[in-house]
C-alpha cells in the first residue's frame, strides 16, 4: 500500500531547482536572473507532479513561470536607466550567507525530524477532481476571500502604478 | 532508490535559505521581490510535501498552497507596482539609503 518517487527524476529536478536558484543569485544581469527564476518555477512544477499535485503544477507553470516572469521582466525594462543598464557587479555578503545558511540548516533539521517518522508514501486515492470538490465544497469561503484579495490587489496595483500628473 | 519526504524538505530548505540570502543581500528592489518569490515557493513545496505524505485524501496542504499562491501573487503584483511608483518618484530602485534621495 505505498508508492515511491522515482529517484533519478527527483535528483534531476532538485538539481534544476537549486542550480537555478544559485544561477539567479549569481547572475549579474537582472534579466538573466528573472529567466533563472522562471526555470526554478518550472522545476518546482515538476516536483509538484512527482508529489501528484497536478493542478498545482499547472497553476505553477501558468502563474509563476509565465505570467509572473512577464510582469517582472516588464518592471525590469521599465525601471532601466539608460546609462547603467541591467548589468551590475556581483556582490556577495558573508554575513548574509552565514545567516541564510544557518536558517536553512535549522529549518531542515526541524522538518526532517518530522519527515523521518513517515516511512512510506501513501497511495493517492484522489486527484484534481477531488481537489476541485474540496475547494468549492468545504473551502468555498476562503476561496472567495482569496478571489477578493486578488481583485483588491489588482485595483491597488493599477492605482499605484498610474501616471501622476503634477 | 526511494525518495522520502526529507528529500523534498531538504530541497525546500535550500530554496528558502537561498531566497533569504537574496532578500538580505540584494540592493535591487526587483531582485529582492524575486528572492521573496523563491522563499514562498519553498514554503508551498513544503506544504504540498507534507500533504502528500501525511493526509493524501484530505489534501489540506494542497488547498492551503492554492490560497498561499493567490496571496503571493497579489503580494508580488502590489510589490512591483510599488517599485514602479518609487521609480517614478526617485528615479532609482536601489534599496541603499545613499542613492534613494
Amino acid at each position: 500500500m505505498s508508492e515511491t518517487v522515482s529517484g533519478p527524476v527527483f535528483a534531476i529536478l532538485a538539481f534544476a531547482c537549486i542550480g537555478g536558484a544559485i544561477g539567479m543569485l549569481s547572475a549579474r544581469n537582472t534579466i538573466h536572473a528573472a529567466l533563472w527564476l522562471s526555470e526554478v518555477m518550472l522545476a518546482v512544477a515538476g516536483l509538484y507532479l512527482l508529489l501528484s499535485a497536478e493542478y498545482l503544477a499547472v497553476v505553477q507553470v501558468l502563474i509563476y513561470a509565465s505570467a509572473m516572469s512577464v510582469v517582472v521582466l516588464f518592471i525590469i525594462m521599465l525601471t532601466l536607466r539608460e546609462r547603467e543598464g541591467p548589468v551590475r557587479m556581483a556582490d556577495f555578503s558573508i554575513g548574509g550567507g552565514i545567516l541564510a545558511g544557518l536558517t536553512g540548516v535549522i529549518l531542515y533539521m526541524a522538518l526532517a525530524d518530522r519527515g523521518d517518522r513517515i516511512s512510506a508514501m501513501p497511495v493517492e486515492p484522489s486527484g484534481t477532481a477531488a481537489l476541485g470538490e474540496l475547494l468549492f465544497g468545504r473551502w468555498t469561503l476562503p476561496l472567495e476571500v482569496a478571489a477578493l484579495i486578488l481583485l483588491v490587489s489588482l485595483v491597488a496595483a493599477v492605482w499605484w502604478s498610474r501616471e501622476v500628473d503634477s | 532508490m526511494a525518495v522520502g519526504p526529507s528529500a523534498f524538505m531538504g530541497v525546500a530548505a535550500v530554496l528558502f535559505s537561498l531566497g533569504l540570502y537574496g532578500v538580505l543581500t540584494r540592493k535591487n528592489a526587483v531582485m529582492v521581490l524575486m528572492s521573496l518569490e523563491l522563499m514562498t515557493v519553498a514554503a508551498c513545496l513544503n506544504m504540498v510535501t507534507v500533504s502528500r505524505f501525511v493526509t493524501p485524501a484530505e489534501m489540506t496542504g494542497q488547498v492551503f498552497a492554492v490560497f498561499a499562491m493567490a496571496v503571493f501573487a497579489a503580494q508580488i503584483g502590489i510589490g512591483l507596482a510599488l517599485v514602479l511608483a518609487v521609480y517614478r518618484q526617485t528615479g532609482s530602485i536601489e534599496l541603499s539609503s545613499k542613492k534613494a534621495t
